[in-house]
């Protein structure tokens, strides 16, 4: 029963959706204020259906409900139920089911949440967004749909895949959906101001807000995403430069660009066609990196299944959306011309450098990405190696990061170039003395680290200089900004000295044996075994010391998952402040009890997830902004007082 | 020249003048860095890259599997059921790494012979089969 009920809902969903699309547009292309009226309501109801259908997908992994297809594929009945709830999410099917929920939880949250939008204007937005749900919900019904019974009703499932049996990646996949979708609204704006032939400050306004969010999501999923990469795929990367991590990267890169120039669109009539392309160019990589990941049409380690009809399903969505906002944009975007001249001397032309570079690196991540396909057609088969990325990456951001300081010391509109630079020479100085510290004391470090570590202090040095410098009290923009700003130098540091100082090593240990990696000792005491829930594991004991102090003992598993026949390896990571010692099995190597050992030492690596979350935080309170929402304020009593005069 | 176009015209040159620098680097660092995949009957053909890394695919031969004695040094023969490569790798090979399963080795060839490896990938599911690997069995099914 409960499936026909989540089918059903599906096809409501699919009903309500078709519905937003075109009711409160034909309101605005007629001037019909009662179909303009129903684009809310419709968001809500939107929202409740789809919410039901995904709470009936949980209901059958909870109840263990095998005549299920995608539940018998993805749960057992040794599954504990932590995992089986989120085993919901866990393959295709659930998780673009789990991508349409949060898609319309952000839909119904744009209907509530835009008091400040005039009726033509949201609307239009809301009817944008309900075409995008639209097109996801078919694809769930009609290319992966989680519903789908079997006969005969198998005794028990085939367990979820163990690499999914873990905390990272349940709350991945739902972090990145918020952020991808999340850049959907400000594609919808772009869209709807596109068909309006309008668009003004306080639209962008609105929906800088709306980005903030999104790409704070992003960013933790991101986050997430390389952590667990590190501590479960065993390898000791956090980053792989793989095609499914750039997928999630693509739109991360565009979204920081476009968060830049939002700042300054918001606030005077420039960039206008620029913000508004960025928005279609953002939210394209997010279909684009759905693509990717779903279609398995690029060979990646850590590809899903492949399916070559929903490749072609999402192909045609991204045709459809990018394309057509696209189209619409080569047609209108000379309406939305901006007035204001740039002043070459002020904080808008550094931001707008800001976003040159953010999109060249978009493309050149892009291009390496795409390149094996298009190789492909032309039956050469070829990869692009991670060293392209690193190049490439590490090129681009020296300009991001020398130019940093300079962007925020400037005023808007008009300042002295001169001057600015002037005042930003004590931190230049401050910068190299430091610099050479660090060389000194960590030396030999290549030409590479140290371009990072100086990048990384000069942000540093000079975004707190800045803000002990800033006269009467800091507003919430400025403090975010600076937090951010934090944010990337603490990455780039710590990221230079994970990358250039860490230590590998692979090694045979005898029971007994002790052997020396960076300073530190490390005994092997033999392998036990031990069972769990779902699953049987080796256990290595390993005994790491500095000295005579014993700082802990690790204990990594190889663990075994009967159901899928699959081992796995659990590392185990000692987390200190400045470094990480990583310790994870290979395998028995001969019958006295040797085995392969993995050792890691990793120094820095939580502080350059930490830097991360110091730009999400730095992001999330600038949406605390008191100019933003005065200037809200004021435009939510205009509507409503419209309003009022029109009833 | 007024203000304004001498302005856009500094911008303008700007952005030319970047797009070029990160066309010129971006053409090397690909020249560089990329990666070609080749099957053990190209190998055998001595149709690869010599003196650079490139990516070795097909099945680990059924009982080809060799562990050298008191090291990490495996020896293991990559097929595609029409010819086969001697591969060596020193290091800890992946979990589903098994003879008769798909493998994906990023190496160079030390002489004809021998491929040496520098990282051994098997994908995370027990029925994988590295695409490349089973384009190259199609076609040959069809031949």
């Amino acid at each position: 029963m409960l499936p026909e009920i989540g089918q059903f809902l599906l096809v409501l969903s699919l009903l309500l959706a078709t519905a937003l699309t075109v009711l409160p547009m034909l309101g605005y292309a007629r001037n019909n204020q009662t179909l303009m009226l129903t684009a809310r309501p419709l968001s809500h109801v939107l929202f409740l259906t789809v919410m039901a259908s995904f709470v009936m997908l949980v209901v059958l992994f909870i109840q263990q409900d095998f005549s299920v297809l995608y539940v018998a594929e993805n749960s057992s009945l040794e599954l504990p139920l932590r995992y089986r709830i989120t085993a919901a999410w866990g393959a295709h099917e659930g998780s673009i089911l789990m991508w349409v929920t949060v898609q319309a939880l952000w839909i119904s949250a744009v209907a509530k949440y835009s008091q400040s939008l005039s009726l033509s204007q949201i609307s239009r937005v809301l009817s944008v967004l309900g075409f995008i749900a639209l097109g996801f919900v078919a694809f769930v019904l009609f290319a992966s749909n989680p519903f789908e019974t079997i006969y005969p009703v198998p005794a028990d499932g085939r367990d979820l895949n163990p690499l999914l049996q873990d905390f990272g990646m349940i709350m991945h996949p739902p972090l990145l959906y918020f952020g991808y979708v999340g850049l959907s609204v400000a594609f919808a704006l772009s869209v709807a101001a596109l068909i309006g032939g309008e668009i003004n400050e306080q639209w962008i306004r609105w929906s800088r807000r709306w980005t903030n969010i999104a790409w704070a999501f992003l960013t933790m999923g991101i986050i997430l995403g390389s952590w667990w990469a590190y501590y479960e795929l065993g390898w000791g990367g956090w980053w792989f430069w793989d095609p499914v991590e750039n997928a999630s990267f693509l739109p991360w890169l565009a979204g920081t660009a476009l968060i830049h120039v939002q700042a300054v669109s918001e606030r005077k009539n420039a960039f206008r066609g620029w913000t508004v392309l960025l928005a279609i160019i953002a939210f394209s990589l997010c279909i684009l990196g759905t693509f990717l990941v779903r279609s398995g049409s690029i060979t990646s380690v850590h590809s899903f299944a492949a399916d070559p009809f929903r490749g072609i399903f999402i192909l045609v969505l991204l045709a459809i959306y990018s394309g057509g906002a696209l189209t619409l944009y080569t047609f209108r975007a000379n309406q939305l011309k901006s007035r204001d001249t740039l002043n070459l001397n002020s904080r808008e032309t550094l931001l707008l450098a800001n976003s040159l570079i953010f999109i060249t690196a978009t493309f050149t991540v892009l291009l390496g990405t795409l390149f094996p396909m298009i190789f492909e057609a032309v039956g050469k088969k070829i990869s692009v190696g991670a060293p392209y990325f690193g190049l490439m990456f590490f090129v681009l951001m020296i300009p991001m990061a020398v130019l940093l300081p300079l962007g925020s010391q400037l005023k808007w509109h008009r300042d002295d170039m001169m001057a600015a630079v002037k005042q930003l020479l004590p931190y230049f100085i401050l910068t190299t003395l430091l610099t050479l510290i660090v060389w000194f004391v960590f030396k030999p470090l290549n030409i590479r680290a140290i371009a990072g570590i100086y990048g990384g202090l000069w942000v540093l040095t000079a975004t707190i200089g800045q803000w002990l410098k800033q006269p009467g009290r800091a507003t919430a923009g400025f403090i975010g900004m600076s937090v951010a700003h934090i944010g990337v130098a603490v990455f780039l540091f710590a990221m230079s000295m994970t990358e250039h100082k860490d230590i590998e090593q692979d090694i045979l240990m005898s029971p007994g044996v002790t052997k020396q990696v960076g300073g530190y000792d490390f005994t092997f005491l033999g392998v036990d075994r031990v069972k769990q829930e779902n699953y049987q594991a080796q256990q290595g004991h390993v005994e790491v010391r500095r000295g005579d102090r014993l700082i802990t003992t690790l204990n990594p598993q190889k663990r075994f998952y009967p159901k899928q026949q699959m081992p796995m390896t659990e590392a185990a990571i000692y987390v200190g402040w400045t470094k990480d010692i990583y310790v994870s099995l290979g395998e028995a190597v001969n019958k006295e009890g040797a085995w392969a050992v993995r050792i890691y030492i990793k120094p820095l690596i939580r502080w350059m997830w930490f830097g991360g979350i110091l730009m999400l935080t730095g992001a999330i309170i600038g949406l605390f902004s008191a100019r933003i929402k005065r200037q809200e304020d004021k435009q939510r009593d205009q509507v409503m007082a419209q309003q009022l005069n029109l009833s | 020249m007024t203000p304004t176009r001498k302005r856009r015209l500094i911008l303008i040159s700007l952005v030319i003048f970047g797009v070029a620098v990160a066309t010129a680097i971006f053409l090397t660092a690909f020249k560089d860095n990329i990666m070609f995949f080749k099957s053990p009957t190209e190998v055998s053909q001595n149709d690869y890259p010599e003196n650079r890394s490139f990516r070795l695919g097909g099945m680990v031969k059924e009982g080809s599997l060799q562990r050298l004695e008191n090291s990490l040094k495996v020896l293991f023969a990559v097929t595609d059921y029409n010819a086969d490569v001697q591969v060596e790798y020193e290091g800890i090979l992946p979990d589903l790494f098994r003879e008769g399963q798909g493998v994906v080795a990023i190496g160079y060839m030390q002489n004809d012979q021998l491929f040496v490896a520098e990282e051994v990938l098997a994908k995370h599911d027990e029925n994988y089969m590295p695409p490349e690997v089973s384009d190259i069995l199609q076609t040959e099914d069809k031949q």
